[in-house]
């Protein structure tokens, strides 16, 4: 609990720190090379009230391994001295009495548009008899409706398989998440999964746009219609109805319990995968697994106007807690993603290439992948690759 | 199958015509024929949501032919420079083939898109049953609207000074509705199809229009001393709806005096409305007035679809890859664009980095009287942008 807390305190006095920091003149090691550096890192924004050319971002720990590696983050940007402002909320669930309320917190990512999210803890038992998580509140509040996870191998990371590519993309805003639950009779209980047609439609459009915008051939909708005839049907009927306006992307579809075999046999066959919420977070872990574990898969949600940067398998590692061994690669990988996300492709370059290096090298390894460094260790490499690049 | 074939090859234009019509139980894919053909009504439009994610549009891209695809470079380059969160997925469309695939495609992505930004695209087939491109994006998109805001650069000298006109065009019938047939050998009939609904629609799209900018006046450009039905019938409707908005004057003018009155005495004009080809003609007059063809920049609005593209439809394939062409006609259709998207911020400023480049830096291409090429201008643009957001003053 202390540890936990210390954590918080010190991501939250970094928070503050970054936001005072000022308007300090670009690095020239970033400015010299000019062959990435084409656009001016003073105007990139997607905030239109932002003149001054800096990002403001807004930051959420949250729970387990959360402050440490948004710490690293913090660290790789500050030394980078990348234009971005963060505004930190400690927000946690397990912990309601020190957490930010959450209209502040969304009014917060509402108006900057983008922030970066560590994991928030869930417990098993709801307290208050509430059957939204905050996590699901969160999301509901802004509309987060579509999630991405992208599951790239990445260099000199062993796993069973090479070379997987695949980008996962669920629908997290209804579906088995609904939260309605309720006992009719005693010992019978029913949960609702709920499934719209505007809904579908609407992560089908996302799965396909996306996939084009990738430059990807494929979009494999999973689903479980053959049981569940009229609600994964309409998912699926959804998907199909949408595949006919992109007649240059190839559409396949595929059961949930063949796709999960699938991606543990032959993962390379997957391209763009479309899923409603449950089957999405099952097979988003599964994929993760297979390129090493959740400390190195990136992931974003995205509504309409903003979009969250998270890690793709949500795990908090309470264990690891203060310890210094999380692998902070995911949450690196996520915040490159950002500064793409808003225009500053150069910086994201750089810590994107900073990464690869480090993990080409393979001197500093987390434990998780089979070495003896801390995250401390792994950050300093980070950092050092981005001055030397 | 058999049907298939001959639809494949280029048979006879009237004989695609009857394999068409025979196959009107699969409507699914409609070919050019059936397209030239469809009544000129109000289509239906299933709706899908727009391309709009994280805050982020995605934009259908078509270079077109000519100079397009050198002008949709600028465009990026200016895009990137600024950063403006927009997501470009160009189509191609060859020039060359006679079949429709990528002009259908083009016009797909358009629907799951909601916005593009064109150049003009060539059809270079004359064969009678080849719609034209443009005319078959327009038509399936059900643009009825084309809006072409004329506004003088104080830096370009020309005959008139001053004029702001909004010129707003019926963009899917009247002459263009190609319904064109030799009835005896040696007589063509060619129609011109006004319906009171498109009439209806475009006419309350311009008051709506004058009333949102502020305008003052609305003036119909017809020809209803002559083609006293159709042209009476578009008349009629603006006049019925102009007693809607009695905050806007109302008044009339027949076509011929209107060319005359537009290069003798233009300010006299706010908002004009006009059927088919009176609007395309008045729309070059109007831009040959104020600097020609690579200034001005024009809308297509249909009820779901916007289509952004410079003001007079010309190619320009006689300057391509010169490195002469004016860019700015391209770039305010960008900036149109990205204000219709919301994105004020960048609109704004590339504006203002362009009226600079013009009216007070002077760096312009041949055809204003400048000596500089399209990249001396595009570069100056990207510079002013710098200077723009350094000095924040020059814009609001």
């Amino acid at each position: 609990m202390s540890l936990l807390t210390r954590n918080v305190c010190r991501a939250l006095m970094q928070g503050t720190y970054m936001t005072h920091m000022g308007k300090g003149v670009h690095t020239t090691s970033v400015n010299a090379d000019k062959n990435v550096c084409y656009a001016p890192h003073s105007i990139s924004t997607l905030q239109s009230s932002s003149t001054e050319g800096r990002i403001k971002c807004t930051l959420i720990p949250g729970d387990g391994v959360g402050p440490e590696l948004v710490y690293s983050v913090q660290e790789v940007f500050k030394a980078a001295d990348i234009p971005v402002d963060f505004e930190s909320f400690f927000f946690s669930e397990v912990n309601p009495t020190l957490s930010a309320p959450l209209e502040d917190v969304v009014n917060s990512i509402a108006r900057n548009k983008c922030c970066i999210k560590g994991i928030l803890a869930t417990p098993d038992f709801s307290h208050t008899g509430e059957l939204q998580t905050l996590n699901m509140k969160l999301r509901n509040a802004l509309d987060l409706y579509a999630n991405v996870v992208h599951v790239k191998s990445l260099p000199n990371v062993k796993s069973r398989h090479r070379d997987v590519d695949c980008i996962i993309i669920r629908e997290q805003t209804e579906g088995e998440y609904s939260a309605l639950e309720h006992e009719s009779v005693p010992g019978v209980v029913e949960c609702l999964k709920i499934i719209t047609a505007a809904k579908s439609e609407r992560i089908a459009k996302f799965a396909f746009d996306y996939a084009v915008k990738m430059g990807r051939k494929k979009v494999t909708a999973v689903h479980k219609a053959n049981i569940m005839k009229l609600g994964d049907g309409l998912f699926l009927r959804s998907c199909e109805e949408m595949a006919k306006l992109y007649p240059r992307l190839q559409f396949e579809k595929m059961i949930v319990d063949n796709c999960s075999m699938q991606m543990v046999s032959n993962p390379n066959q997957f391209d763009v995968m479309v899923t409603p919420n449950l089957y999405g977070n099952i097979v988003d872990n599964l994929a993760s697994g297979l390129v090493g574990g959740a400390g190195v898969v990136a992931g974003a949600s995205y509504s309409a106007e903003c979009a969250v940067f998270e890690q793709g398998a949500r795990h908090i590692f309470s264990g690891a807690v203060g310890k210094n061994i999380a692998n902070p690669t995911a949450m690196l990988l996520c915040s490159a993603n950002l500064l793409a996300h808003v225009n500053l492709h150069p910086y994201s370059r750089m810590i994107k290439n900073a990464i690869n290096k480090v993990l080409t090298d393979g001197k500093v390894r987390t434990k998780d992948l089979g070495g003896q460094s801390t995250t401390k260790d792994f950050t300093n490499a980070v950092i050092h690759c981005l001055t030397t690049s | 199958m058999a049907l298939r074939l001959l639809s494949k090859l280029n048979v006879r234009p009237e004989l695609r015509g009857v394999v068409n019509l025979s196959s009107a139980a699969a409507p699914a894919t409609l070919s050019d024929f059936d397209v030239q053909h469809k009544t000129p009504v109000v289509r239906k439009q299933h709706l899908v949501p727009k391309a709009h994610y994280g805050g982020r549009h995605a934009v259908t891209m078509l270079p077109g032919g000519g100079i397009g695809p050198e002008c949709m470079g600028y465009v990026r380059d200016i895009f990137k420079y600024i950063g403006a969160p927009v997501d470009f997925e160009v189509v191609d469309i060859d020039p060359n083939v006679d079949n429709d695939e990528d002009v259908q495609y083009a016009i797909t992505t358009i629907k799951r898109n909601g916005v593009c930004l064109k150049g003009n695209i060539e059809t270079k087939s004359e064969a009678a049953y080849v719609t034209s491109r443009n005319i078959a994006l327009r038509n399936s998109l059900d643009l009825y609207a084309y809006v072409l805001h004329c506004k003088s650069f104080p830096g370009i000298t020309t005959r008139h000074k001053d004029i702001d006109i909004h010129i707003i065009r019926q963009n899917t019938e009247g002459e263009y509705a190609m319904l064109e047939h030799e009835s005896v050998q040696g007589v063509i009939e060619s129609m011109k199809v006004v319906t009171a609904s498109n009439s209806e629609r475009v006419a309350r799209f311009a008051f709506e229009f004058a009333k949102r900018n502020n305008r003052k006046k609305v003036t119909t450009v017809h020809k209803a001393n002559i083609m006293k039905l159709s042209d009476g019938l578009f008349l009629e409707t603006s006049r019925r709806l102009a007693k809607e908005y009695p905050d806007i004057e109302h008044n009339d003018m027949i076509i011929d005096n209107c060319c005359m009155q537009l290069v003798s005495k233009p300010h006299q004009f706010d908002v004009m409305l006009m059927t088919n080809l009176y609007g395309s003609i008045v729309s070059n007059v109007v831009c040959g007035i104020l600097g020609g063809a690579g200034l001005h920049s024009g809308r297509n609005y249909g009820d779901h679809y916007a289509v952004f593209e410079p003001g007079t439809r010309n190619t320009g394939t006689a300057i391509a890859g010169k490195n002469i062409a004016n860019p700015i006609a391209m770039i305010n259709a960008s900036v149109d664009m990205l204000e219709h998207l919301g994105h004020h911020f960048h609109a704004d400023l590339i504006k203002a980095a362009v009226a600079k480049t013009i009216n007070e830096d002077h760096i312009m291409t041949p055809d204003l009287g400048g000596t500089a090429s399209s990249t001396d201008v595009v570069k100056a643009i990207i510079d002013n942008i710098d200077m723009c957001i350094k000095n924040k003053v020059s814009f609001h």
